[in-house]
């Protein structure tokens, strides 16, 4: 009887291990997105030179390929005073295919406490894409890039 | 003991004949699933408003477009309709390498399957929408070769009641020498030189008007949208499990070239979405036709729908500025702008050939071929790399691009 539990596992490993019928060992999909392994996609990024704590909030959640969409931007200092007044800048791209957005974005309004509407945010395809938002405020200039895989 | 054997016999047997018997179906992963929807006909979203255009969505307008969209008179030999490069029956093209009207211009007739829901038209997006884009063909003496009064003074003729319906009343044409039978800004020295000679207020008239019939024809374009293909009924057939159900939909080989499509070609980094499209400008490294002006692409489209008084943020646009989002956002100085075509759609690719902006390749295998070696850009930066397909993968890949074409 031991015996032929021994046989029955051995030969439900040897099942498990084929995958199952079908056996289709389905190679995953390439979609040539591969950031290096300790990329940050976190939505809230302190800038490099530490001025700034940014988080961005898409208007469109999760955030789909090929669709005109706004963000909402907050920037605080790194004590958490929000900081008004700043001129930003927004580019991004596609580090892996050397290129950019289909659209210009603009910082289009301040809304006031730290945040600000940043309309035409696009992306044409999936994978990995940088969005750099260089920002001025009270004569400082920093910036900060998000990662984002779409 | 003995039982013991038996039963694991029977196991084996019923394994091997659960695996072996059942289909040598290909199974999806989640992702993979997710994305395959994202392709299907299911995925593609009622269109989105044109403000521009205030009888977008009219289906009043949308009759009459459809009217003028076959009319031949609507030309300035009486022998051009946009049908003539445009043919329902081939989904909107006309298997040419060139589109040929009045003359034959340079440029492959693209399908309008879809079409109004590109923000940008024409393979280097001198439009913002269908109704501007309308206009230049109209004028264009390769192609309908006629001008603005000769468009008033036909719609006067043929349906005034049907445009009057719509918008404000025609102007008096009547006077020939305020609107004469030939005039607009177009490469006839005649034409032109009326067109010159026309007061300020009448060729305001004559321009919307001639907006107008633009706008019409869009509201027709609006109304060709893809329909249902294989691919799509193969989509629906798959479970939960991305395992698919009842009759096979797909060959095998149709499948592993969808495989490729969404891995290893990277087809879907720029044809992506319910129509195969991103609707941006690439550089895929199309060589040059023989005989005819390098097209240079986004670059010259940018400029040109800048400059274009019939674009969103004109006189003759109904949409608020705020609206203009296209142009708001459009990317105006970048390196990728040289060389840079409109992705085309995919759906019905089997039966749209010629391909590419002039028609460079005769078949999907000439096409495949392009996008394996890599391609070497003639102008600007290539966005391919080399694909490495083996000539079986290259053939399983043109199978699946052979099931986008609409079933009836
Ligand atoms: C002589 C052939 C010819 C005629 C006639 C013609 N077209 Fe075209 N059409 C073309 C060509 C060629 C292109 C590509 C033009 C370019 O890229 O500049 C095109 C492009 C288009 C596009 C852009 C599609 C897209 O996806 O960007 C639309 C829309 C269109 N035509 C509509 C029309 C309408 C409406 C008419 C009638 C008023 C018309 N065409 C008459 C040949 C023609
Ligand atoms: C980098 C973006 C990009 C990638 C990747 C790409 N395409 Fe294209 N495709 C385009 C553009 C842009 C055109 C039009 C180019 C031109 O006319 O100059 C095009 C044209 C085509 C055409 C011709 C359609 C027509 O109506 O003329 C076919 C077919 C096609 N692509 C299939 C594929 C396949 C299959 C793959 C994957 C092996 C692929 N494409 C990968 C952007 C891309
Ligand atoms: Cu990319």
């Amino acid at each position: 009887m031991r015996r032929y539990s021994l046989l029955l596992g051995v030969l439900l490993l040897l099942v498990a291990a084929i995958g199952g019928c079908g056996g289709a060992a389905t190679p995953a999909m390439q979609m040539s997105s591969n950031a290096p392994a300790d990329t940050d996609f976190g939505t809230t990024r302190a800038s490099d030179g530490g001025l700034f704590q940014v988080t961005y909030t898409p208007a469109l959640e999760p955030i789909a390929i090929n669709e005109l969409h706004q963000w909402t931007l907050h920037v605080e200092t790194p004590e958490g005073a929000p900081v008004d007044d700043a001129v930003i800048a927004v580019s991004g791209g596609m580090p892996e295919h050397n290129h950019g957005m289909p659209t210009e974005p603009q910082v289009t309004e301040a809304l006031g406490n730290g945040d600000y509407r940043v309309e035409g945010m696009q992306f044409q395809m999936g994978g990995w894409w940088t969005i750099t938002f260089v920002i001025d405020a009270a004569g400082q200039q920093d910036s900060v890039t998000f990662n984002l895989k779409l | 003991m003995r039982a013991g054997r038996w039963l694991i016999g029977v196991m084996v047997l019923g394994w091997l004949a659960a695996c072996a018997g059942g289909p040598a179906t290909p199974t999806w992963s989640a992702d993979e699933l997710r994305v395959l929807h994202s392709l299907s006909l299911d995925a593609l979203k009622p269109l989105s408003p044109d403000p521009s255009n205030v009888v977008a969505d009219n289906p009043t307008a949308a009759a009459l477009g459809e009217r003028i969209y076959f009319d031949t008179r609507f030309s300035g030999n009486g022998a051009v309709s946009c049908a003539s490069c445009h043919m329902p029956e081939r989904h909107f093209t006309d298997g040419r390498a060139f589109g040929v009207g009045m003359g034959t211009i340079p440029l492959n007739a693209m399908s309008l399957v879809g079409a109004a829901y590109s923000p940008w038209q024409t393979w280097n997006g001198k439009n913002d929408s269908q109704w501007s884009q309308a206009l230049i063909p109209l004028e264009n003496p390769l192609e309908h070769g006629g001008n603005r009064t000769l468009y008033a003074h036909l719609l006067a003729e043929h349906y005034r009641a049907e445009y009057e319906a719509l918008f404000d009343p025609l102007p008096d044409l009547a006077d020939s020498s305020r609107f004469p039978r030939n005039a607009g800004p177009v490469d006839s020295p005649a034409a032109s030189a009326a067109w010159e000679r026309m007061a300020p207020a009448d060729r305001d008239a004559a321009n919307r008007v001639f907006a107008n019939l633009g706008k019409v024809l869009a509201a027709y374009e609006r109304t060709i949208v893809p329909q249902p293909a294989r691919f799509d009924r193969y989509v629906a057939s798959l479970d939960a499990d991305g395992r698919p159900q009842g009759e096979a939909v797909l060959s095998a080989d149709e499948v592993a070239g969808l495989r490729i499509f969404m891995g290893k070609g990277q087809c879907m980094n720029c044809h992506n979405g319910p129509r195969f499209t991103n609707d941006a400008f690439h550089n895929t490294a199309i060589p040059g036709a023989p005989d005819v002006p390098i097209q240079r692409g986004r670059i010259d489209g940018v400029v040109r729908v800048q400059a274009d008084p019939f674009n969103c943020l004109g006189a003759y646009s109904d949409a608020d500025p705020d609206e203009c989002t296209a142009l708001r956002f459009m990317v105006t100085e970048s390196d990728t702008l040289l060389g840079g075509m409109k992705t085309p759609t995919l759906r019905n690719v089997a039966e749209t050939g010629p391909y590419m902006h002039t028609g460079q390749f005769a078949t999907l295998a000439e096409v495949i071929q392009h996008y394996n070696s890599g391609g070497f850009a003639i102008q600007g930066h290539n966005e391919l790399t080399p694909l490495a397909l083996t000539d079986e993968e290259a053939a399983q890949l043109e199978a699946f691009l052979h099931t986008l074409t609409e079933e009836e």
